[in-house]
């Protein structure tokens, strides 16, 4: 596959937060509202924005909810470290060696199709309700799209530069760093830019299933006490959680991808 | 008589396929000597850039045997396409070949600054390969071919993906950076005019499978100008060149080009 057309497709277009983005969102926060206050439901359904913002405010200055989202940012990162390490790692010998692949296609491509929800329980029972399962879990999730972009990226290394490189006499380290890490950086921060966001929703998976600290924690113990509007809180710290995290990687590929824009023309 | 810092003997190979292997070279015999270019002349299919490939290290022969008089050398290639890191900007992609050796940047970087200039680049430094022309894009692969000081220049056809106006500067460019720099050069090409313009000597290869099959001293004066390609002496070397290859085999051969002298 030509490596260049490859490139354009891994590219995201970049947009910046526009008038057009805020009058959205405010129109949505007035809509939610307007439902609250007029359709008669009770707060336990669905409690007001004002509301939430003051529960917000409560449960950062009263309550826990740094400690638990600081667990569940640990948990996600630690994850996203584990499952990506592993992931280059394994990834890189599948993409190098066409026997290694054959052994460890099958078991790759059967993890992938374990639904992560379903074992997650069996993992907190084997591993504990701490922290463990939780990484382990956020690892599992993030390893299949990193490991499957690795090879990919690995594999789209141009022919010709690799006879450039041999034509040089570069050794096998050179070839690594100077080719096949660069060459491949494109399509692996596509992948880590997925994983960044699943490593979330494993994280919260896991906790929900079982734990005693952490947002999916959070989310379990408001909703047994009807407050809707802590588990309002807790979602939405999630979700800037995963947006920081997208952004994080996305500001990555700005920065290390720069050759990729056009300065001319 | 000096010696030979290329020596090529009874080089065959043989690719293997269903039916008892395809052979691509068959005994190719010929040297090359210190600061010469040396044009290897021949039709689409007959092996001469599998030849260039085994001489850069990036194939086995099958049999044979090719010897650099100085051991391994340094070997500065060109591709058809300029085959430039598109993460990198031209000077960087210039240094390559001395980071790998591990120059230190600076004299690296001084060293890119020159062969900027030589091959008229300047101005151009940091701007990334994919807003680069054609033309200039091949003339930075050039510049990363001859930063490392090396042995021997390989050039595989590298104006092939040209258009021929641009080609035809880049043949009176290439001859003025040999001019400048003397390397020994070896180059692929399958047009007649192409070689009769650059080299001092041309080797023709046979079709498929590939056999040096003329060894032609080109003694035309240099430097060589455009109008020297409707010379008396330069039509009768075209002449031998041509008759040589022969005609094509087979209607629809893209070894037509090899007929036109001015392509």
């Amino acid at each position: 596959m030509d490596l260049k057309a490859l490139l354009k497709t891994a590219r995201i277009p970049r947009r910046s937060p526009s008038w057009t983005m805020l009058v959205s969102l405010a129109a949505a926060l007035l809509a939610w509202e307007l439902v609250s206050r007029y359709a008669g439901l009770p707060a336990f359904i669905l409690p007001s924005p004002g509301w939430v913002v003051v529960r917000f405010w409560r449960a950062l200055t009263g309550g826990s909810l740094l400690l638990h989202t600081g667990v569940t940012l640990l948990e996600v990162l630690l994850g996203l470290l584990a499952g990506t390490a592993s992931a280059v790692g394994l990834g890189y010998a599948v993409a190098k060696s066409r026997l290694f692949e054959r052994l460890v296609a099958p078991y790759l491509v059967a993890t992938q199709a374990i639904p992560i929800v379903a074992i997650a329980p069996l993992l907190v029972i084997w591993f504990g309700p701490g922290m463990f399962s939780k990484v382990l879990i956020c690892a599992l999730i993030v390893f299949f799209p990193v490991l499957v972009n690795t090879v990919v990226g690995v594999r789209a290394v141009p022919r010709s530069l690799r006879d450039l490189m041999v034509s040089l006499r570069a050794r096998r380290g050179q070839i690594l760093g100077k080719l096949e890490v660069p060459a491949a950086l494109p399509i692996l921060l596509g992948g880590l830019r997925i994983g960044a966001t699943l490593s979330v929703i494993g994280a919260v998976v896991g906790e929900l299933v079982g734990a005693d600290r952490g947002l999916g924690f959070l989310i379990n113990a408001a909703r047994g006490q009807y407050d809707t509007a802590l588990v309002f809180v807790a979602v939405f710290v999630l979700i800037a959680l995963a947006l920081t995290l997208y952004g994080l990687v996305s500001f990555m590929e700005t920065k290390f991808l720069r050759w990729q824009e056009t300065n001319l023309k | 008589m000096i010696d030979p810092i290329l020596t090529v003997r009874d080089l065959t190979v043989t690719f293997p396929d269903d039916n008892g292997g395809l052979e691509a070279l068959d005994g190719a015999t010929f040297s090359v000597y210190p600061q010469e270019f040396v044009c290897l002349l021949g039709p689409s299919g007959s092996g001469k850039s599998t030849l260039l490939r085994i001489l850069a290290g990036l194939l086995a022969p099958t049999s044979g045997t090719f010897t650099y008089i100085a051991g391994p050398p340094r070997i500065g290639m060109v591709f058809q396409q300029a085959n430039l890191m598109p993460w990198r900007t031209v000077r960087e992609n210039i240094t390559l070949p001395l980071e790998l050796e591990g120059v230190p940047a600076l004299e690296a970087d001084r060293r890119a600054e020159d062969l900027i200039d030589l091959v008229g680049l300047q101005g151009f430094e940091h701007t990334w390969p994919r807003d680069l022309s054609g033309g200039m894009a091949q003339r930075v692969a050039i510049a990363r071919a001859l930063v490392h000081d090396p042995d021997i220049l390989l050039l595989d056809e590298p104006f092939g993906s040209l258009d021929a106006l641009t080609r035809e500067r880049m043949w009176a460019e290439l001859s003025h950076v040999w001019q400048v720099r003397r390397k020994t050069v070896l180059m692929v090409t399958h047009s007649i005019g192409e070689s009769l313009f650059l080299a001092d000597r041309v080797l023709v290869m046979s079709q498929r499978p590939g056999r040096i099959k003329l060894d032609l001293a080109v003694d035309l004066p240099r430097p060589r100008a455009d109008e020297m390609r409707y010379t008396a002496a330069f039509g009768k070397l075209a002449r031998q060149l041509k008759d040589a290859i022969g005609f094509p085999t087979g209607i629809g051969s893209d070894s037509r080009s090899v007929l036109d002298t001015r392509y």
